[in-house]
């Protein structure tokens, strides 16, 4: 009694028309259908953040959306952030302070914090940290991940203020 | 895991939505799916037919008027968090909000979604206490409203029959410059409370409490009022002997206890918790009708 639907959605700029099952979550439609794996699944029940995706600009847990949902969504997963080989800033200042040991996290990380930012450019420590309290790091013990978010917003600033 | 099969429902709008369920049976509705979804995953929840309300554009809104406060179901937590007009006229809303799980749960969770699921520990659902809420159920042909006290039947259980939905949540409008507080115990930042408790209040121009409303929630299987103490508070001076007869009040609730959380601790954090949040809305309310 499976029942399916057609959708069109726009995953980093690209539109995809696909027949699903009306029970496909988001997430793996993502990874199974349109070969995007960089979005990762750490828990299927909304605990871990590793799923988090932008839709229509808002961060949220792909795993707790269907598919369907999507249908006629502009979406943006991890694998929209680098210009070809060129990292943005956030995934360059993860780098550069070791915000990631084993990655497993870090897609779900890179795009709360890039909603965070747009929302809120200069952040406190305090304000970073609460951002992240839907996202669970396993390695890092979080003071790598706060460190590159706080030296990403620095960086932006300095160079909103040189202009 | 992932959902079993379902069949899926898109309606658009409030008519079409108590058209379906008024014919299907065995079925869910699908607010935010921040609580559903899980359960689906699980399997802990298996629906045959599953409703989508958000599509229901209707269902989201919020209305302001003299006495009272609207809300559409479907209106996102994250619309109530960033609403300039209920941080001037409610601003308990927003603050609530931010303990209520994390930033992409409340991009999806609504309001409603919320209120039906009825978990003990829901901010929102103790919002709806606090504020005396009138919950609005929809069917075909017809809709009833409810007051909290009768919506809520027991731990995460609801007066709503399988063909009805809630389509509207009505708060209570307090007046402005009101204080209020929110004050809640949790393991992490965004876990469910152990124990929260909001407060309300107006002052008269004497300093005496004027009108005052607390609301316990984590403690018992649904939220509820301090109603005696509230009703003995009003007309009082307001200060340390005041705050610390609430929190007795307080610590004297029927309280839940599992395998974490024994009920003793609960109800020391109803004590602890109610000084500070009546104290702490005594002293906005003074700093806001001075403003
Ligand atoms: S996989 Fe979605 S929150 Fe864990
Ligand atoms: S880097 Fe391994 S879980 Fe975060």
């Amino acid at each position: 009694m499976s029942q399916t639907r057609s959708i069109a959605v726009t995953v980093n700029g690209r539109t995809y028309e696909k027949t699903v099952e009306t029970r496909r979550t988001l997430v793996d439609f993502l990874r199974v259908d349109l070969g995007l794996t960089g979005t990762h699944i750490g828990c299927e029940h909304g605990a871990c953040g590793a799923c988090t995706v932008r839709v229509e600009g808002e961060a949220v847990r792909s795993c707790l959306m269907l598919a369907v949902q999507a249908n006629g969504k502009s979406i943006v997963t991890v694998e929209g952030l680098a210009q070809g080989n060129a990292l943005n800033p956030l995934q360059q200042a993860f780098w550069e302070k070791n915000g990631l040991q084993c990655g497993f996290c870090t897609p779900g990380m890179l795009m709360t914090i890039s909603e965070f930012l747009e929302e809120v450019p200069s952040p406190t420590e305090e304000e970073v940290r609460e951002a992240l309290s839907g996202n669970v790091c396993r390695c890092t013990g979080y003071q790598a991940i706060v460190d590159a978010v706080l030296q990403v917003a620095a960086q932006a600033r300095a160079e909103k203020e040189a202009v | 895991m992932k959902p079993s099969p379902f069949t899926y429902h898109d309606p658009q709008s409030v008519a079409e939505t108590a058209a379906i369920l008024s014919e299907v049976e065995d079925c869910r509705l699908l607010a935010g799916g921040q609580s559903l979804m899980p359960m689906m995953n699980f399997r802990f929840v298996q629906p045959s037919n599953l409703v989508d309300l958000n599509g229901v554009r209707e269902l989201a809104f919020v209305r302001e008027d003299a006495g009272r406060i609207a809300f559409g179901a479907m209106t996102r937590q994250r619309t109530l968090e960033r609403s300039a007009g209920l941080r001037e006229s409610c601003p308990i809303i927003p603050l609530a909000l931010s303990h209520v799980g994390h930033r992409q749960t409340r991009a999806r969770g609504t309001i409603g979604g919320s209120l039906c699921h009825f978990d003990p520990s829901a901010e929102l659902c103790n919002l709806a206490a606090l504020h005396e809420a009138e919950l609005v159920l929809a069917r075909r042909g017809g809709e009833r409203a409810l007051p909290f006290a009768e919506f809520g039947v027991g731990y995460l259980t609801t007066a709503v029959e399988p063909d009805e939905f809630l389509r509207e949540v009505r708060f209570r409008r307090w007046p402005q410059g009101h204080g209020y507080a929110f004050e809640e115990f949790a393991m992490r930042h965004g876990d469910f409370a152990i124990c929260a408790i909001s407060c309300l209040v107006t002052l008269a121009p004497s300093g005496a409490v004027d009108d005052i409303a607390i609301a316990v929630s984590g403690v018992g299987a649904v939220p509820f009022r301090l109603g005696e103490a509230e009703a003995s508070a009003r007309g009082e001076r307001p200060g340390h002997d005041l705050y610390r007869a609430l929190a007795t009040a307080a610590s004297k609730v029927e309280a839940m206890s599992d395998s974490y959380v024994s009920a003793g601790y609960r109800q020391h954090l109803a004590r602890i918790l109610t000084y500070r949040a009546v104290k702490s809305a005594v002293e906005n309310a003074g700093m806001r009708a001075a403003a």
